[in-house]
């Protein structure tokens, strides 16, 4: 309740910062409004007993006063009909402005968190925010919180006319509202509760339809069908009974707020009546038509607060949501140590600019290297090694024994918990994370690509790159022959999927992309995976070529790469349990032994 | 389309058309009050007849109390009915789904049929609920109250007739204007989630090439282009309600000078002139309910196309009247066959020819594209020949039931899908009543009961909360275990060791050899020392069959297959794949 408090105090604080002036405007223009609805009303009184009962009584009506109170009516209700206006007008774009606003404020905060949240978070999960959970929030913004406010000023304005048309017949509405709001109330809580219970069977369902149409393929293969429509059932049975409940209670509320409208109504004629005949000095005829109006503009009101009130706890959830993340802590970076070109060559370029420049060369070292992931509680121990510029170091071992975990150290995707890491000689820690990651890439096993052209796709690294580097960096990844085909060769548009191309064809593109940048040092993943014996060809010949003259880290799956490696490190658990060349780990006999084994 | 889905209504019937009847009832009596609290006026307050009053008044607090009964009763059964309905519909489309061959399957995406499943069934409820009730709520409040104002002044009642069709214009001219706006917003959306998504999976990517502030660009565009568009949206929107207060503040205007005149010239009751505003009201809100409903309606119309698209699709592979309900032997026999997936005239296979013994052990192997998977799947009847016919125990596959000729031939597909549940659980697939002592025999055929013991909770290990526990290849050899525990007779490996390694994969085929030696087993691989010693070996290439022999024979006449071998000699390849 408090979190919600918080969170609505700070979006209140957002809005007014960024808005005050129409704001401002807004809430003059939604008064206005209010007042002249009510004025209408009013008028009806002074009509009846002011103009029609008179004249009627009048031997020669002269309708001209009527006529000139008509005129100032219509000037009030036309400036209410502007405010109205300009309030919904304001309301409408500040509600996109905020929209457009807090999309960008996420996009640019999500940019910068460390790979940790990513890992944690689901990823249906962080794309709602940006959409179901702004969408709930911008209707708070343009609809719930004027309306709410509409609604506030009318109740309040139509109660102070009825106070002073007749205090007997205000008693009665006040008596009715009360009642109105004790039903409305119930209502509500219990349509919440059986929302709530709706939302978790929906997730439910959702849940158990995704996994089954996922594996409808195994539940074919095993003529499963019967088995899974009974499970179905179990779930889809209890939405249906949240669901009735749910929209039970929540769509009788407007049928019986209208319907407690029509008993105010009718008890203020047959109360008022029978008040107006036993002392007309009390009661005037006027008074009970006017009456009967603002019963009306008196009863709907009070269902709309009710429901936008409902309208903004639910916004308040999301909003929560969004500022959860935007206050999640970036990945931090205390580097200070620079990337810098001079002509051909690239230096280190130290936060003391009195020190003299470090030409880079690709040196990289690890000492004493300790990290656990948080969840898992696997990780690194005491990995130390060295690989000096241009070597070729290969990581061998079974799934999950720390090879990726050993490589995310290098490009700081994760931060180590002890030990040192240098590049260059220089603490990995002070160098600024843009300019680590610039003098790295990686080549994953599983190649995401961005929706947009081949060219674009090659050149992500190196947005600037002319089409000779593009051309010569997919003659690198032997990616050309594939290309060349394509309909409209490197300006064929894919999509982020890459539906369009085979996980071989996407790894060349990855080896390409990685080519443009031509970092002194590479980590590549090499592909296990069922492509076949031509493409995986090409793709060796690719990731071979991209090797040669830099220091690269190899999460090695095949015989000729580990010969060819300076280094190989038998990674288990976490531990580098062996290390030195083919030749040597071959005679230890040991862990590399048993695994060569199997690779032969 | 209407007719699909209202025969999802069964049950549900009885509140479908109690809530309608309810409606109309509540709006006759709610137009019924103003008139009789113009009797009031007219015949009790200004005559000053008390029991006018009385009588009226009993008669109209009688008459409000069942219009609450009837306002809340409609909607209470409008949920009922709309609930229902929507779980019908799930229902329906659910056990659809299951009726769908492979190729139905193609043909939809997974998340479509998800979203079809539930986002568009929720807003197809909202849809009905509304239609049921609301729709016919704001038509005959409109109706009924024009009705009544002729009653009470025909001068009146003219004056609405004309107000109609200029509030109905404007509210029609808003509804017309937005509706492209918001499709074009709905497009923007699918952009947006594309960059976020794009930058959700690529995100290492995007880091270790420092491109965050590209991307960043890129989703300002998109979301700066959603706001522009949806400012335009709404701003039309919003018109709305001013124009609503507009032509109800200039009717009170027009009405007031008009009920003057007609009470000075008595042709009008001060009473009547009062009801006369509350049937204004009753008008105006029921048009703007019309907008709103116009709107809602064609928000789940799409829905309502998507759903029956699928309702309306016919499951294209279904067991004959008569099927055959018992399989012979595990013998396989190609006559002639061709296959190309529907809407290509790519044949896929080609004449294809081909005989395979009972318990024979095959070997198929060919680069990417060469229909490996295709052949296989004609087998269990995944999808139909185009032309010829597959045979299994001499007999037609079209011939047998499909749950008897898919429990025979069991298939283990290329991706290795485990269901949320504990491993026991998973296995059971296979076969529901299995012992323990049967779940390890076929573990162990599979080489899995050495690591599924070494999990702390053995069988009982849900696989859900340790999926780092399990990895590829144990999975692998999950769902091989799960296939022989239906002890078929036929069995099928789609690339189903390929995360594993070749000693471990050597003993699967070694336990096969020895316990299943009736079982026909057909091998799909990359590797040729896993089908070294098969009694056959079929190479596939594009469109068909390029060789079949045994390995010496093959490594004789096929240049292909010796390239291939002596390459992986050299490489030997795979390995350290787990």
């Amino acid at each position: 309740m408090n979190k919600r408090r918080e969170t609505f105090m700070r979006l209140l604080k957002m809005l007014v910062s960024d808005f005050k002036g129409w704001l401002v405007i807004s809430l003059i223009a939604i008064i206005l409004s209010a007042l002249a609805g009510v004025a209408g009303s009013l008028f009806i009184q002074r009509l009846i007993d002011h103009y029609i009962i008179p004249l009627t009584k009048a031997t020669d009506p002269n309708f001209g006063p009527l006529l000139f109170a008509l005129g100032i009516m219509a000037v009030i209700f036309y400036v209410g009909v502007m405010a109205t206006v300009v309030y919904s007008q304001i309301m409408a774009v500040i509600g996109q402005r905020i929209q457009e606003s807090i999309r960008d404020q996420m996009f640019e905060k999500m940019e910068t968190l460390p790979l940790r949240f990513f890992d944690q978070n689901d990823y249906g999960n962080i794309m709602s925010r940006y959409t179901n959970d702004v969408d709930t929030l911008m209707q708070l913004i343009t609809q719930s919180f004027p309306q709410f406010i509409v609604a506030l000023f009318n109740v309040t304005f139509a109660l102070a006319a009825m106070l002073v048309l007749s205090p007997v017949l205000t008693l009665i509405s006040l008596a009715i509202f009360a009642t109105s709001i004790v039903i409305v109330r119930w209502l509500t809580a219990h349509s919440a509760k059986y929302f709530r219970a709706q939302q978790a069977s929906i997730g439910k369902l959702n849940a158990f339809v995704e996994e089954m149409l996922n594996g409808e393929r195994v539940i074919k293969v095993f003529s499963h069908e019967k088995e899974v429509q009974v499970d179905f059932e179990v779930h889809n049975e209890n939405l249906r009974n949240d669901a009735r409940y749910a929209n039970g209670f929540a769509t009788m509320l407007f049928p019986i707020m209208g319907n407690m409208g029509n008993l105010l109504y009718v008890l203020i004629a047959v109360l008022g009546g029978g008040l107006a005949i036993m002392h007309p000095t009390l009661l005037t005829l006027g008074t009970i038509a006017a009456f009967l109006q603002l019963s009306r503009s008196f009863s709907q009101p009070i269902a709309q607060i009710s429901q936008q009130l409902n309208a903004i706890v639910q916004a308040m959830a999301g909003a929560g949501r969004i500022f959860q993340l935007l206050d999640e802590p970036a990945e931090d970076d205390q580097g200070t140590t620079t990337l810098v070109k001079d002509g051909e060559s690239w230096y280190w370029q130290l936060a003391d600019t009195s020190l003299p420049r470090v030409p880079v060369k690709g040196d990289i070292c690890f000492s004493h290297v300790n990290f656990t992931y948080p969840q898992t509680k696997a990780g690194l121990h005491d990995i130390t090694f060295e690989a000096k510029a241009g070597e070729k170091i290969a990581l061998v071992g079974e799934t999950g024994a720390g090879k990726t975990t050993t490589t995310n150290m290098l490009n700081r995707f994760y931060d180590i918990d002890s030990g040192q890491i240098t590049y260059d000689g220089i603490d990995i820690k002070t160098i600024r994370k843009r300019d680590l990651r610039h003098a790295l890439a990686i080549v994953l096993q599983d190649t995401h690509l961005f929706t947009g052209t081949i060219r674009d796709n090659i050149r992500y690294g190196e947005p600037n790159a002319d089409d000779s580097a593009v051309i010569s960096a997919a003659e690198l990844a032997r990616a050309t022959d594939f290309i060349d085909e394509l309909p409209a060769e490197y300006d064929t548009v894919i999509t982020g999927d890459g539906d369009a191309l085979s996980s071989g064809q996407r790894q060349m593109m990855a080896i390409a992309r990685a080519a443009i940048v031509d970092p002194p040092v590479m980590i590549l993943d090499e592909a296990t995976s069922n492509i076949d014996t031509r493409t995986e060809r090409l793709v060796q010949a690719g990731m071979d070529a991209l090797m040669a003259n830099r220091t690269t880290f190899v999460i090695a799956h095949r015989l000729s790469t580990v010969f060819n490696a300076d280094l190989i490190l038998v990674i288990d658990n976490g531990r580098i349990v062996e290390r030195g060349t083919h030749e040597e780990l071959l005679k230890l006999h040991g862990r590399y032994f048993e695994l060569y084994q199997g690779l032969a | 389309m209407l007719r699909t889905l209202l025969s999802s209504v069964r049950e549900y019937r009885w509140q479908t058309i109690i809530t309608p009847l309810m409606v109309v009832g509540e709006s006759a009596i709610e137009v019924l009050l103003p008139f009789l609290m113009a009797a009031i006026i007219d015949q009790g307050i200004q005559p000053g007849n008390m029991s006018v009053i009385i009588h009226v008044g009993i008669i109209l607090l009688l008459m409000s109390v069942v219009s609450l009964t009837l306002g809340a009763g409609a909607s209470w059964f409008s949920s009922q009915a709309a609930a229902g309905f929507s779980k019908n519909l799930r229902h329906d489309l659910f056990n659809q789904i299951q009726t769908f061959s492979f190729q139905n399957l193609d043909h939809f995406a997974t998340s479509s049929l998800v979203t079809r499943l539930t986002t568009d069934i929720t807003n197809i409820q909202t849809a009905y609920q509304m239609l049921i009730r609301i729709a016919v709520r704001a038509p005959s409040l409109l109706l009924f109250s024009i009705i009544m104002a002729f009653l009470v002044s025909a001068q009146a009642g003219w004056l609405f007739v004309c107000v109609i069709p200029i509030l109905a214009t404007g509210l029609f001219w808003i509804v017309k204007k937005s509706r492209p706006l918001f499709r074009q917003v709905f497009r923007g959306y699918d952009q947006l989630n594309r960059v976020v998504r794009e930058n959700l999976r690529g995100i290492r990517v995007v880091k270790t090439y420092g491109q965050q502030a590209a991307e960043i660009d890129k989703f300002h565009r998109s979301a700066h282009n959603i706001a522009q568009v949806f400012s335009h949206a709404q701003r039309i929107v919003a018109n709305n309600m001013p124009l609503m207060q507009f032509v109800i503040n200039t009717t009170m205007l027009i009405l007031s000078w008009m009920g003057a005149k007609l009470i000075v010239g008595h042709q009008l009751q001060v009473g009547q002139f009062v009801s006369l505003f509350t049937y204004s009201m009753s008008i105006l809100f029921s048009l703007n309910m019309f907008a709103m409903i116009f709107s809602q309606l064609s928000v789940s119309q799409a829905s309502a196309e998507r759903v029956v698209e699928v309702l309306t699709t016919k499951p294209d592979i279904v067991a004959k009247t008569n099927a055959i309900e018992d399989v012979a032997d595990g013998s396989i026999e190609f006559d002639h066959v061709t296959f190309s997936y529907p809407g290509t005239d790519d044949d896929q296979l080609k004449n294809v020819n081909l005989r395979i013994k009972a318990g024979a052990v095959v070997g198929i192997i060919g680069e990417t594209g060469t229909s490996k998977t295709t052949l296989v799947s004609l087998i269990p009847r995944l999808y139909d020949v185009t032309s010829g016919v597959v045979r299994v125990g001499g007999q037609d596959v079209r011939n047998y039931e499909l749950k008897t000729l898919r429990d025979q031939v069991a298939m283990v597909l290329q991706n290795t899908i485990l269901f949320s549940g504990t491993i026991r659980e998973n296995l059971k697939w296979g076969d529901a009543e299995a012992t323990d002592e049967q779940l390890n025999e076929v573990l162990q055929q599979a080489q899995a009961k050495d690591f599924v013991d070494a999990l702390p909770d053995g069988l009982d290990t849900n696989l859900e909360q340790t999926g780092q526990n399990v990895s590829g290849g144990q999975r692998q050899r999950l769902t091989i275990a799960r296939a022989l525990l239906k002890h078929p007779k036929i069995l099928i490996l789609d690339n189903a060791t390929s995360a594993t390694d070749s000693q471990t994969e050597a003993r699967i085929r070694q336990a096969f050899k020895t316990d299943l030696p009736n079982v026909t087993k057909l091998m799909i691989t990359q590797r040729v020392a896993s089908i070294i010693d098969a009694d056959q070996i079929i190479i596939m290439k594009r469109g068909g069959i390029e060789a079949v022999g045994t390995h010496e024979e093959l490594m004789q006449t096929n240049q292909w297959y010796q390239q291939l071998y002596q390459a992986q000699q050299k490489q030997s390849g795979g390995g350290d794949h787990e």
